[in-house]
C-alpha cells in the first residue's frame, strides 16, 4: 500500500487502510456478534477487502448480511454471490420483500415509489433475528452532512435509533464499544475516506467491481435531472421517454432511487480521473433518497437507517 | 460567491466516443486541482471558533479556492441562506450538518470535512469554540497534527483563542498556525499584525507548543488563504494552503520507542495455517524489525520477532501507524492488552496515574468513584484518589481544593488502577499516553485523559508486584515529634554552575546553625557512590534523578530537611520526584536557580563548559543537551542576586510553608 520502508513514510491511502483495519479488529475483540453489511456496491467491496486483511490468514470472524430490497441491479447480485463464494464467508439476506409479505411494512405505490425507507425495517429485523450487536457499514462522512457529524462507533438504542445530540465522544483511536443488552453499535471504518480515496484504493488493490460502475450502454429515462435505468420496478410518468446512452453508476442503491451519470469512464483509472475532477457529490448526483428534504438523511438515521 | 451556472447535461454520447475520445472528454471536464498522488500523505487539522471570527468562511474559502466545493452543496446552502433571509451565502452552513445547528445558526458538534491537493489529503475537524463545548474541542483536537487558530484582527486575542491554544498544547498538537483574520478591516496594517503576534507569542511561551506560525489574512476576500495577498506585500511568509501542504509531519511520529499493543490474536486453525499464531495490532511507536529481540509486557517474557505479516505479504519493518500481524520465535502466552516492546526500552508499568483529564459528562467526576479506564487495548478499573486541581477554562488559572470535575472541566487527577497499565508520557507518545474513562453503569464515555507526569522509568526495572511497603512500629509523627521538626525536601534545579550547591550549602549552614537537622544531597557526590554506575544519556539521567529523589524522600521521612542540588534537566523527571513526595504526603519545594547560560559559562567553576565547547564532554546540559526550565517552580532564584538575599528568600518560603520556624 504505497509504503516506503526506507524513510518510514506511507501514503494517505495506506494510513486510511491501517486505521480501518484497527477498527475492524477492535470491534471483533470487544463485541460479541458483529456482522458486515454487504450490498455488493463499491464501498462494501472495499470493506470486505479490509476485513479480509484485518484477520488474515484467519478467516472473517463474522458473517455478511445483505439488506435486499428486491429491486437490485441483476449485475450486482451476481457479483455479490461470486465474491462471497471467493471469500468463503457466510451471507445472510434480510429481505424487504419478506417484511412486506409478513405485513411488517406497507409498500409505497405510484411512479415515485421506493423501497428505500422500508430497508430500515428489514435491517432491524435482520439484526434482531440473528442477535447481532455490531454492524459494520461502509458509510463515509463526505457523503452527506448528517454523516459528517456521526461517530465511527455510532451507538444505537433498542430500536436502532440514532440520537445526534447524545453521541459518545470519540478521541484518538480509542473506541468505546460497551453496550447494554439489546443495544447495538453501527461501525463505519470508512468514515474518513472520500469517494476519491475509495476509488484510489480500488485502483491500488486492483479490486473487481460490478460492471455497472463503468461506462456501458443502457436504456434510461430522465427524471429530476437524473438518469434512471428503465426497469420493471419503476413506473414512467407521462412525458418520460426512455432512450439509450452511455452511463455509469457512482453509487449502487436500488434501481428505484439510484441514478446513473453520463460517462465514458470505462476503466478504474478513468473513473479515478473523473472523480478527481467532478463538481458534484455522489449522493447529490445520483441518489433520490437524499433529495427528499434537507435533513432526509438525518431523519432516516434517527429511525435506524445507516 | 458567484460561479458560472453549469450548462445543461451533455448530450447523449455514442459508443465510439467511449473508446476514442474518453481522455479528451475528461480533460475538458477537469476543473479541480487533481487527485492526491500515490505518494501524498495525510494531514489532520483542527479548528475551533464561532461564526463571527470567520472560521467557517475560511473553511469555505479553502474548499472553494481549492476547487472542492461541490456545486450541489453550494446550491443547497444558497437556498437555505435565502430562505432564512440572509444577505449573503452563509458558508457556515457547509459545516453545520445537523438540523438543530442550521436552525439555530450554531455549531454543536465536531464536523469533519475533507479536501485534497496533489500534495496532500486534508481532514478538517471543525469544532465549536465556546466554553460549553470544550469537550467537543478536545475530541476534535485529539488526533490533530495541526491546530488552526483564528483571531479577528480588530479584536486581538480573546479568551477563546487562549482556550484553543491551551487545549492544543495539552493535547500535544505539534503544529499551530495562528491566522490573523479580517486584515481588510484594519487597513492591512502591519503594526496591528505585529502587535497581535507579540501578544500571542508571550502567551504561547507559557505553553508547550513546538511549532508556531502566524499568517495575516482576509478569509472573506481570499488574501493569503490560497493566493498570496497583493494588499499585504510586507508579509514575507507563505499563504495558508501552501503552509498546510508543506508543514513537515512525518517526524512527529515517535519512531524511537517500540510499542506494539496486541489487539487480536490470529489463530486460523485451518489446514493451511495449522500452527500459525500471530499478534495483530497497530504500531503505536518505534520501528519493529524481523529478528528484533523483544519483551512481552506485563509478563516480561522475552523472544524475537520471527515475521511481520500482512495480507499483501511479509514486511521487513513496521512503523506507526501501520496495522500488521507479528509472529514471535517462541510460543508464549500473549493476549489482547499485552504490549510488545524492546527489553532496553520499556514503558512504565504503573497503577498510580497522574493525569490531566477533560470531563465530558453531565454527572460530575467525584473523588472516590470507580470508572473503567481504556488505554490502548486494555480496559481496567480505576478509582479517583484525588483531584489535585481544576483549571478554570475562562482564566486558565488553577483552582485547588476541589473534589470534583464538572462537564467540560479540565483538571489534574490521581487515579489508581486495579491492574497495572503500560504507559508513556503523552508528550513522548500520544497513543500510549492517552486514555478514556467510561462509566460502567451507563457505558458512556465520560472523560479523556493524558498522562503528563506518570512514573516513566526507561530501563529494565522489574515489576515489584510481590513487594509491599514495610511499616515500622514508630510512626512518622512520633519520630518527627522526638526530633522536634518536620522532614521536607528542597529541590534545587538549574544549569551546571548556576549556584545550586552554593545556595544549598549556605542554607544548610543557616538551618544547622539554628539547631535544625538539615542535609545537603549533592548531585556530584551521589555520582561518586550510589549513582557511580550511571552515565549521562537520557535514560541514565532519568535514573539519576529518580534515585536522588528516592533518597531524599527517605531522608525527609526520617525527619531531615533535605537540600538537593541536581541539574535535573527534564521536567518530567522532576515531576516524578514531586509526585513520589506527594504520594508519601511529604513536603516538597522546587527551586529553580535560574542563572543564565552566559553567566554559568563565564563562571565555569569546574572548567566543564570549556570542555563541552571543545567537544570533550558529550551531552552537556545547556551546550549539547537540553535543559527544560520548570514551568511552575515554588521559587525562582537568579544567580545574580547576592547569596544572603537568595538564602533569605528561600528560608522565608520554608517558614511560610510551615516547614521550619526559624528566622
Amino acid at each position: 500500500m504505497g509504503m516506503e520502508t526506507e524513510n518510514y513514510e506511507c501514503s494517505h491511502v495506506a494510513v486510511l487502510e491501517s486505521e480501518a483495519i484497527q477498527i475492524f479488529r477492535e470491534v471483533a475483540a470487544e463485541l460479541e456478534r458483529p456482522v458486515l453489511l454487504f450490498s455488493g456496491g463499491k464501498d462494501s467491496i472495499v470493506m470486505a477487502r479490509l476485513a479480509q486483511k484485518a484477520f488474515w490468514p484467519g478467516s472473517l470472524p463474522f458473517p455478511l448480511m445483505h439488506v435486499d430490497t428486491g429491486h437490485n441491479f441483476p449485475e450486482v447480485i451476481e457479483f455479490r454471490d461470486r465474491l462471497v463464494a471467493e471469500l468463503g464467508a457466510e451471507l445472510l439476506v434480510a429481505s424487504v420483500q419478506d417484511a412486506i409479505d409478513a405485513g411488517r411494512v406497507k409498500e409505497e405505490t405510484g411512479p415515485r415509489a421506493s423501497r428505500n425507507r422500508l430497508q430500515t425495517v428489514a435491517l432491524l429485523d435482520g439484526l434482531r433475528e440473528h442477535g447481532f450487536d455490531a454492524a459494520f457499514g461502509g458509510a463515509r462522512r463526505d457523503e452527506e452532512r448528517a454523516r459528517a457529524k456521526e461517530r465511527i462507533f455510532s451507538f444505537r438504542d433498542d430500536f436502532g435509533a440514532w440520537d445526534p445530540k447524545n453521541q459518545r465522544p470519540e478521541l484518538w483511536s480509542i473506541y468505546n464499544g460497551r453496550i447494554q443488552r439489546g443495544e447495538s453499535v453501527r461501525v463505519f471504518p470508512l468514515s474518513n475516506w472520500t469517494e476519491l480515496d475509495v476509488w484510489q484504493y480500488i485502483a491500488s488493490e486492483r479490486l473487481e467491481l460490478p460492471s455497472i460502475y463503468f461506462a456501458h450502454r443502457r436504456e434510461v429515462f430522465r427524471r429530476d435531472g437524473m438518469l434512471y435505468a428503465k426497469s420493471p420496478f419503476v413506473e414512467l410518468l407521462p412525458g418520460e421517454e426512455p432512450f439509450e446512452t452511455t452511463v455509469r453508476y457512482r453509487t449502487v442503491g436500488d434501481m428505484s432511487c439510484t441514478g446513473g451519470v453520463e460517462s465514458l469512464a470505462a476503466t478504474i483509472d478513468e473513473v479515478v480521473l473523473e472523480i478527481a475532477s467532478t463538481r458534484i457529490t455522489e449522493r447529490g448526483e445520483t441518489r433520490a433518497d437524499d433529495r427528499a428534504t434537507e435533513a432526509a438523511m438525518e431523519d432516516r438515521k434517527r429511525e435506524g437507517y445507516f | 460567491m458567484d460561479r458560472p451556472v453549469e450548462s445543461d447535461p451533455p448530450p447523449a454520447l455514442d459508443a465510439e466516443a467511449a473508446t476514442s475520445g474518453a481522455e479528451a472528454w475528461l480533460a475538458a471536464k477537469t476543473g479541480g486541482l487533481g487527485a492526491p498522488t500515490a505518494g501524498s500523505d495525510l494531514l489532520r487539522l483542527a479548528t475551533a471558533g464561532s461564526v463571527d471570527d470567520g472560521k467557517s468562511t475560511l473553511i469555505g474559502r479553502l474548499l472553494y479556492d481549492s476547487k472542492q466545493l461541490p456545486d450541489d452543496l453550494l446550491e443547497q446552502i444558497t437556498q437555505t441562506s435565502r430562505r432564512r433571509g440572509d444577505e449573503y451565502v452563509d458558508l457556515a452552513l457547509l459545516t453545520d450538518g445537523l438540523r438543530a445547528e442550521r436552525e439555530q445558526g450554531i455549531t454543536i458538534d465536531v464536523a469533519y470535512r475533507y479536501f485534497h491537493t496533489p500534495r496532500r489529503k486534508f481532514i478538517i475537524a471543525d469544532t465549536p469554540g465556546h466554553v460549553q463545548y470544550t469537550r467537543n474541542m478536545v475530541t476534535g483536537t485529539s488526533t490533530a497534527d495541526l491546530s488552526l487558530i483564528l483571531i479577528d484582527a480588530r479584536k486581538g486575542i480573546v479568551e477563546q483563542s487562549q482556550r484553543h491554544m491551551f487545549i492544543s498544547s495539552l493535547l500535544g498538537v505539534p503544529h499551530v498556525v495562528v491566522c490573523i483574520n479580517k486584515m481588510d478591516l484594519v487597513d492591512w496594517d502591519e503594526a496591528v499584525y505585529d502587535r497581535i503576534c507579540d501578544e500571542f507569542r508571550a502567551f504561547a511561551a507559557k505553553l508547550d507548543i513546538q511549532d508556531l506560525a502566524f499568517i495575516p489574512m482576509s478569509a472573506l476576500l481570499g488574501d493569503n488563504v490560497v493566493e498570496r495577498s497583493e494588499s499585504m506585500r510586507w508579509y514575507e511568509g507563505v499563504p495558508l494552503l501552501y503552509h498546510l501542504e508543506h508543514v513537515h509531519i512525518a517526524s512527529d511520529r515517535n519512531l524511537v520507542d517500540m510499542r506494539f499493543p496486541v489487539q487480536w490474536v490470529v489463530r486460523p486453525m485451518s489446514h493451511e495455517h495449522h500452527d500459525y499464531r500471530g499478534y495483530a495490532g497497530q504500531v503505536a511507536g518505534g520501528v519493529l524489525r524481523v529478528n528484533d529481540e523483544v519483551i512481552v509486557l506485563p509478563s516480561g517474557r522475552r523472544s524475537r520477532i520471527a515475521g511481520i505479516d500482512t495480507y499483501d505479504g511479509p514486511l521487513e519493518a513496521a512503523f506507526p501507524p501501520l496495522s500488521v500481524t507479528v509472529r514471535l520465535t517462541d510460543d508464549l502466552d500473549v493476549s489482547r492488552g499485552d504490549m510488545i516492546c524492546r527489553p532496553t526500552n520499556q514503558p512504565a508499568i504503573v497503577r498510580g496515574i497522574d493525569a490531566t483529564v477533560c470531563w465530558m459528562a453531565e454527572t460530575p467526576l467525584t473523588t472516590g468513584k470507580t470508572y473503567l479506564l481504556k488505554h490502548t487495548t486494555r480496559t481496567v478499573k480505576a478509582v479517583v484518589e484525588d483531584v489535585m486541581y481544576r483549571i478554570d477554562m475562562r482564566t486558565l488559572h488553577r483552582e485547588e481544593g476541589v473534589q470534583e470535575l464538572g462537564l467540560n472541566e479540565i483538571g489534574r487527577l490521581i487515579l489508581r488502577t486495579g491492574t497495572p497499565l503500560l504507559v508513556d508520557d503523552y508528550r513522548r507518545n500520544r497513543a500510549t499516553g492517552s486514555f478514556i474513562l467510561i462509566d460502567a453503569a451507563t457505558n458512556e464515555t465520560v472523560g479523556a485523559g493524558v498522562l503528563l507526569h506518570s512514573a516513566v522509568h526507561g530501563a529494565d526495572i522489574p515489576v515489584a508486584k510481590n513487594l509491599t511497603w514495610h511499616e515500622g512500629t514508630v510512626s512518622r509523627a512520633r519520630r518527627w515529634e522526638a526530633l522536634g521538626q518536620r522532614g521536607a525536601t528542597v529541590w534545587l534545579t538549574g544549569l551546571s554552575g548556576s549556584g545550586k550547591s552554593t545556595i544549598a550549602t549556605a542554607l544548610e549552614e543557616r538551618l544547622v546553625g539554628a539547631g535544625r537537622f538539615a542535609y545537603v544531597l549533592d548531585g556530584d557526590n551521589l555520582r561518586h557512590g550510589l549513582n557511580s554506575d550511571l552515565g549521562f544519556d537520557e535514560r541514565s539521567r532519568t535514573e539519576n534523578v529518580r534515585r536522588a529523589g528516592e533518597v531524599a524522600r527517605l531522608l525527609a521521612d526520617a525527619g531531615a530537611i533535605v537540600l538537593v542540588g541536581l541539574i535535573s534537566p527534564s521536567e518530567a523527571d522532576r515531576q516524578r520526584v514531586r509526585q513520589m513526595h506527594a504520594d508519601h504526603d511529604l513536603n516538597y519545594v522546587e527551586v529553580h536557580v535560574d542563572t543564565s547560560l552566559e553567566t554559568c559559562e563565564a563562571r565555569d567553576p569546574k572548567g566543564l563548559y570549556a570542555k563541552a565547547r571543545r567537544g570533550e564532554i558529550e551531552s552537556f546540559t545547556g551546550v549539547s543537551a537540553p535543559y527544560e526550565p520548570p514551568s511552575s517552580p515554588d521559587l525562582r532564584l537568579t544567580g545574580d542576586e547576592p547569596l544572603p538575599d537568595a538564602v533569605d528568600r528561600l528560608l522565608a518560603l520554608l517558614v511560610e510553608r510551615e516547614i521550619v520556624d526559624v528566622d
